[in-house]
């Protein structure tokens, strides 16, 4: 290879991500750890004392019984959601082999439909299903079911639905394609050695496809992890995942530095799965 | 005679499946065209009132100019960043180049969300604060590293003996990147491109932290401000709806081109 440009060069097609990167990404994240010894506000007298305050923060949130509770919630979000989007996004990608191309293809583009739409759309669509006078007590109504007030007596409920609507398409996709490469003889063989479709699923697909669903259940999680737009659109504070509970303190009661030590413990938690999925990414890489 | 029942089982529960998924967007088109739209799926009373009404209403159409200028600006400069920094990273020898390629799908992978509250302390402390233009730049930074780790793979598929050619010829680097790297790159460009857009276009939570004038408000905040209203229109609302998820609708129907070769693993969509 003949050698061109100075070895300076290199750097300066790298340079400007970087530059724009470190600003607006990577200091951010830095400032997250520093914000959170620290009492920053908007107003109030804290905001004149800026001032370093340790661990107190963290103490505060450890013994704040809304972080809890809010940790709880997000973890039933989370989980559900995640949960709920595999096993329909799989059982649908597993349910439309070998099926008619033409059907394939309309319930995939409705699947995909609500996964493309932006969040405050989705948000809306599944608010006006869901709402009391919506379209899902319309058709609970022809069954002779009364009404169902499912955004206030079950607003949970109601978001992790609404995501597993919105977010089923993903997981669909990743398995539609992790399916295809399934070799079609060593399905053969385990039909020659009698094992019946559960058994071939359970004992030979399932395992084979293993680092596929454990890719897809570490980005569904992190993604799900961040969610805000959807929830607070749909039941504004009433959920308060992590994330809604962070906004709520830093912007609605000013406290920006107890918001961002929440912000590092979704962070931490997602810092985590991020590792996971970088470290099954990252095997590929060596080949 | 199993298979047979087996496979009309998979047909109704798909069928099943497919309804309920249709259900929720069905409300957007139908009740965008019904004269006396509610909040359940009906049949419409047929009008195109509600279009006209959102497309004759300057502060929508605003809303929509501010997330396309957002999403445009951002794609751009990402486009730009990436492109330069994939060639270095797919052509140069480096230390640290596995270091920093998984640092950027770790990058990729951390919700944003959690890093708005200082971000937003940045933007008040350095003017950028309610500025579409910082808005920009912080969505540009915050899609590069998935752009990056894109970008590279792209760029890896591009021989290097292309190049070399054009060096022979007496090209320079410079001038061998744009007439022989290019246009064998575009179809990276344009993926990469639409999906900064889209993610740009769609997103809530960044706009809403770090604006404050409603004349700035890109479409994903007016549409929520729209759905807040005591008294909403709803035929009104579902026809502002329709608009904005258009784009996301046709451009990723675009990039279906491209990537209807499989589909790759990596990224997903975050909130």
């Amino acid at each position: 290879m003949r050698k061109k440009g100075s070895s300076l060069s290199k750097f300066g097609y790298l340079l400007p991500a970087i530059v724009l990167m470190a600003l607006f990404f990577v200091w951010p994240i830095i400032l997250t750890i520093y914000f959170s010894f620290t009492n920053l506000a908007l107003t109030g007298s804290a905001a004149a004392n800026f001032r370093f305050i340790g661990v107190e923060n963290y103490a505060k949130m450890f013994s704040d019984s809304s972080v809890k509770v809010s940790l709880v919630t997000t973890i039933f979000f989370v989980v559900f959601s995640v949960v709920g989007q595999t096993i329909l996004g799989f059982t649908i990608a597993y349910l439309m082999k070998a099926k008619n191309k033409i059907f394939r293809r309309i319930v995939g583009a409705i699947v995909l439909a609500g996964w493309v739409m932006p969040e405050t759309v989705a948000a809306i669509c599944a608010y006006t299903f869901m709402t009391d006078k919506g379209t899902l007590n319309e058709i609970l109504g022809l069954f002779g079911i009364g009404m169902v007030s499912w955004l206030f007596k079950y607003p949970l409920l109601s978001v992790i639905l609404a995501n597993i609507w919105h977010g089923t398409a993903f997981s669909m996709m990743v398995y539609q394609s992790a399916l295809d490469n399934v070799p079609e003889d060593v399905m053969e063989s385990a039909k020659m050695d009698g094992a019946g479709k559960l058994q071939t699923l359970f004992g030979v697909t399932i395992p084979i496809i293993k680092d596929t669903v454990l890719t897809n259940t570490m980005l569904i999680t992190l993604s799900t992890l961040g969610t805000f737009g959807m929830v607070y659109t749909m039941t504004g504070t009433t959920v308060q995942t992590l994330p809604i509970f962070m906004y709520m303190r830093a912007f609605k009661n000013y406290e920006l530095g107890y918001g961002t030590a929440i912000s590092m413990l979704v962070l931490l938690i997602g810092a985590v799965f991020s590792i996971f999925y970088v470290k099954i990414q990252g095997k590929d890489m060596d080949k | 005679m199993r298979e047979k029942r087996e496979k009309r089982i998979a047909y109704v529960v798909l069928t099943i499946i497919a309804v309920i998924f249709a259900l929720p967007l069905a409300w957007i088109v139908l009740a965008s065209l019904d004269k006396n739209a509610s909040l359940a799926v009906s049949m419409p009373d047929l009008t195109g009132e509600n279009f006209k009404e959102v497309l004759t209403n300057t502060a929508n159409l605003r809303s929509f100019l501010n997330g396309l200028l957002i999403s445009l600006g951002a794609a751009t400069i990402v486009i730009i960043l990436s492109t330069l920094a994939a060639y270095a990273l797919s052509r140069y020898e480096m230390k640290h180049k596995k270091m920093f390629m998984l640092s950027m799908l770790f990058m990729t992978s951390l919700p944003i969300t959690t890093v708005m509250v200082p971000v937003f302390k940045v933007f008040v402390s350095f003017g950028l604060y309610d500025n579409l233009f910082g808005i920009v730049l912080f969505m540009a930074a915050s899609g590069m590293p998935y752009a990056i780790w894109m970008m590279k793979n792209f760029m890896d598929a591009v021989p290097l003996s292309f190049e070399e050619a054009a060096w022979v010829d007496g090209s320079s680097r410079f001038r061998g990147i744009i007439r022989v790297v290019l246009p064998l790159m575009l179809p990276g460009i344009f993926t990469v491109g639409i999906y900064t857009f889209s993610g740009c276009w769609g997103n809530f939570f960044v706009p809403f932290i770090l604006l404050s004038t409603s004349e700035k408000y890109p479409a994903s905040i007016m549409l929520y401000q729209f759905f807040g209203q005591h008294s909403v229109a709803y035929g009104t609302l579902a026809a502002y709806s329709a608009i904005y998820a258009l784009p996301s609708v046709i451009l990723y129907v675009i990039t279906q081109k491209w990537m209807s070769q499989g589909f790759s693993m990596g990224g997903g969509d975050k909130g």
